[in-house]
């Protein structure tokens, strides 16, 4: 990944100062319980999600077992029904193949629908660079990008920020953009949705260009799918003459009839509707309706190397439904910026040091930002073992080993400054190797968490000089599970 | 060497502790989850229907065939809409008694032109009861993916029973993928302000359905 979060303090520091910010907190606890809370209760009308979540799981690991196939497969079909595909090792590659495409096209501006691949990659600074500008379309980014601000949630970016500060945000800014706010807007949702609409819309209508991402593309029938809510999506993918998709190697899948799958775990995991208002189907070109070039840019960037971890490549099964954020104590209280990427929460902690190596201070830092409680792995639509995949990278913080980086074999040194997690890691991976100790080691913790101190003693006290223990829960997760759901597992 | 062929020899690398899998894909898989939740009558599903689309806010009515037209001019003179988009293969009988002009979408119209417009009406490819969905496919009666996006009031006709099924992998096995797809789920909607939903931001506010019977 580059061109984003250069500079960003490692987690611990980062969660730090969050975590000092009562507003910052106050709405992400606000946003994740109401979405938790939701999506239980969309997850509950389906009496067969443990077989939708096995089927997702099998869909995924299969496609990533056959990547190379499935991807020539895809590239075909896409030629065939009149788009033309390009591929990109990295973020640099990607950029200027985008780049040069929207010259071609003599724009100076692009209307984007929100895709975590364009954001991994910088594509809206390489494009500025190049004298182009991009607008975000979708509110949340909307907001984000007139606040010069990051994303920090996967689907509501601009969560860390309330109705006042986005009233003030418009007022200020859409005026340097485009179509200025309406005079006297006040902050109630409605009326910042209809300055949002107004501004948008004189753009919209004026674009030839759209870039998107894709939630899914499926190898068998060259058709891109992109899930969204708000009609900004098919704005972007319907009025521009020109399409440019920018999509990640491991959205594949095989067939059509996989999406079966994906469309009922997928909204219910993701902001807990029985089916997210809009949702964009297309194949190549298709005449008199819609753009008439069609451009997929399939991006690498690190993927590669992920997939050449037998532990971590489980990560590429993510469809980006951000249920594991919403679940995870640890993001709730340090909130999307402290991960200091656009992968945030406990999918970000295992993607980005693999996307992008641990050789940074933030990146090395990830992997412990997380008390491995295991809530991420149980509403996981696609049964991505986070915690295992955190343990495991962790060693490799730890005591170094081999790894791959862009396409070539390395041996990573141990991180220096991680002596102490060392010793960490080793008690985790016994505790997880014991899972009878790690229970009763839960149950303990929380029948004597008031005697906790906020530092470790002895040689855990380096470890806490920077990071404050978390607090221990009144009663493990697993209990918890077992109380409330009286074992049955709705979730798996 | 292309990136195409680095991209692709990195993947095969990476793969290299894969042992050859010989099934057939849908062996490989296994599709242990259900086709539709629960048993329903046909009458039943298309309740579901309507009760899903509600939920979602989307506007219900139901219809007979001969009461469409009337329907239609109610709904858009309570609307206020001067002038309604139709695509070209839209049933004639289900807009006679309408008032207000209709505009015909053409290819030479620009999205400006759209946008001046209130209303469109459509028909569907197929409707999902499980989910509250409708889907759009691009045939005649339902016009290019643009009509329905634009206006701010779209009125869309369900056949009932026979467009209706009941879930998703029952509609993904009706629809055509090379036809360019709309699925809609109660209208525009967004949640990005402290999680309050506020319908419509770009696309249309107001989604009324009409479920008719007995329509050929
Ligand atoms: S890791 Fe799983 S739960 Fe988290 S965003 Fe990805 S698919 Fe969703």
């Amino acid at each position: 990944m580059s061109g984003t979060f250069v500079g960003m303090p490692a987690f611990p520091e980062a969660a730090r100062e969050a975590v000092g910010n009562a507003t910052l907190r106050g709405n992400l606890r606000h946003a994740t319980h109401t979405i938790r809370a939701k999506r239980a209760r969309a997850v509950a009308e389906l009496s067969d999600w443990a077989e939708l979540r096995e089927a997702g799981r099998r869909i995924k690991d299969h496609t990533l077992r056959h990547l190379d196939r499935y991807l020539e497969q895809l590239e075909e079909s896409v030629t065939a029904a009149g788009g033309t595909v390009h591929w990109a090792a990295d973020a640099e590659e990607a950029n200027r193949i985008v780049t040069d495409l929207v010259r071609a096209t003599g724009e100076s501006e692009v209307v984007k629908v929100k895709s975590m691949a364009t954001q991994e990659i910088g594509l809206n600074e390489a494009l500025e660079a190049a004298g182009i500008r991009a607008y975000e379309t979708d509110l949340a980014e909307l907001i984000v990008q007139l606040g010069k601000d990051r994303p920090s949630h996967i689907l509501v970016p601009a969560i860390h920020r309330n109705r006042g500060e986005i009233r003030d945000i418009f007022t200020e800014e859409m005026g340097t953009w485009g179509r200025p706010a309406p005079e006297g807007l006040t902050d109630t949702p409605a009326e910042l949705a209809e300055a949002a609409r107004l501004h948008l819309r004189e753009k919209f209508l004026r674009a030839k260009v759209g870039i998107s991402g894709a939630n899914f593309m499926v190898a068998e029938t060259g058709t891109l799918v992109v899930v969204e809510s708000e009609g900004n999506g098919r704005m972007c993918l319907t009025l521009p003459e020109t399409l440019i998709s920018v999509v990640g190697i491991e959205k594949v899948v095989p067939s059509w009839r996989d999406l079966e799958v994906f469309l009922q775990t997928l909204p219910r995991s993701s902001t807990a509707e029985r089916m997210n208002p809009y949702t964009s189907m297309w194949t190549g070109t298709t005449d008199g309706d819609g753009p008439s070039t069609f451009h997929l840019v399939l991006l690498d960037n690190g993927r590669t190397d992920t997939l050449a971890d037998t532990v971590g490549r489980q990560a590429l099964r993510c469809i980006r439904c951000s249920a594991c954020l919403n679940v995870c104590p640890v993001y709730e209280r340090a909130g999307g910026h402290a991960y200091g990427s656009v992968y945030p929460g406990p999918i970000g902690a295992i993607l980005s040091p693999q996307l992008r190596g641990t050789a940074s201070e933030i990146d090395a830092s990830l992997p412990y930002a997380s008390s491995l409680c295991g809530a991420c792995y149980e509403v996981c639509p696609v049964a991505i073992d986070i915690p295992e995949v955190l343990v495991h990278l962790r060693e490799r913080v730890a005591e170094g080993g081999p790894a791959v980086r862009q396409g070539n074999r390395v041996l990573l040194k141990p991180a220096k400054g991680h002596a102490a997690e060392r010793a960490a890691v080793r008690a985790a991976r016994w505790a997880l190797a014991h899972p009878a100790a790690l229970r009763t080691g839960q149950r303990l913790a929380s029948r004597t968490r008031r005697l906790h101190p906020r530092t470790l003693p002895g040689p855990g006290r380096a470890w806490t000089g920077t990071r404050d223990l978390p607090p221990v829960p009144a009663e493990p997760f697993r209990d918890w599970w077992q109380r409330t759901h009286g074992g049955k597992d709705t979730s798996k | 060497m292309s990136s195409r062929e680095r991209v692709l020899g990195r993947i095969r690398r990476a793969l290299a502790d894969v042992t050859p899998d010989g099934r057939p894909y849908e062996e490989a898989v296994g599709r242990g989850y259900l086709r539709e939740h629960g048993h329903r009558t046909t009458e039943e599903t298309v309740e579901l229907l309507a009760e899903n689309l509600a939920d979602y806010r989307a506007i219900v009515h139901r219809a007979d065939a001969d009461d469409v037209r009337m329907l239609v001019m109610r709904l858009l003179a309570r609307r206020g809409s001067q002038e309604m988009l139709v695509p070209p293969g839209l049933p004639p009988d289900w807009l006679a008694a309408a008032d207000p002009v209709w505009i015909h979408d053409r290819a030479a119209s620009t999205p400006q032109q759209l946008d001046r417009v209130g209303s469109v009406v459509t028909g569907c490819a197929v409707a999902i009861a499980e989910t509250g969905t409708i889907v759009l496919d691009g045939s005649p009666d339902q016009g290019r993916r643009r009509i329905s996006l634009i206006p701010d009031h779209h009125i869309c006709v369900v056949r009932v029973p026979d467009q209706v099924v009941s879930s998703v992998p029952q509609a993904l096995e009706r629809l055509d993928p090379t036809r360019p797809l709309t699925w809609i789920s109660g209208p525009s909607a967004t949640s990005d302000i402290e999680l309050d939903r506020v319908e419509g931001v770009h696309g249309p506010r107001t989604l009324e359905v009409i479920l008719v019977s007995g329509a050929a």
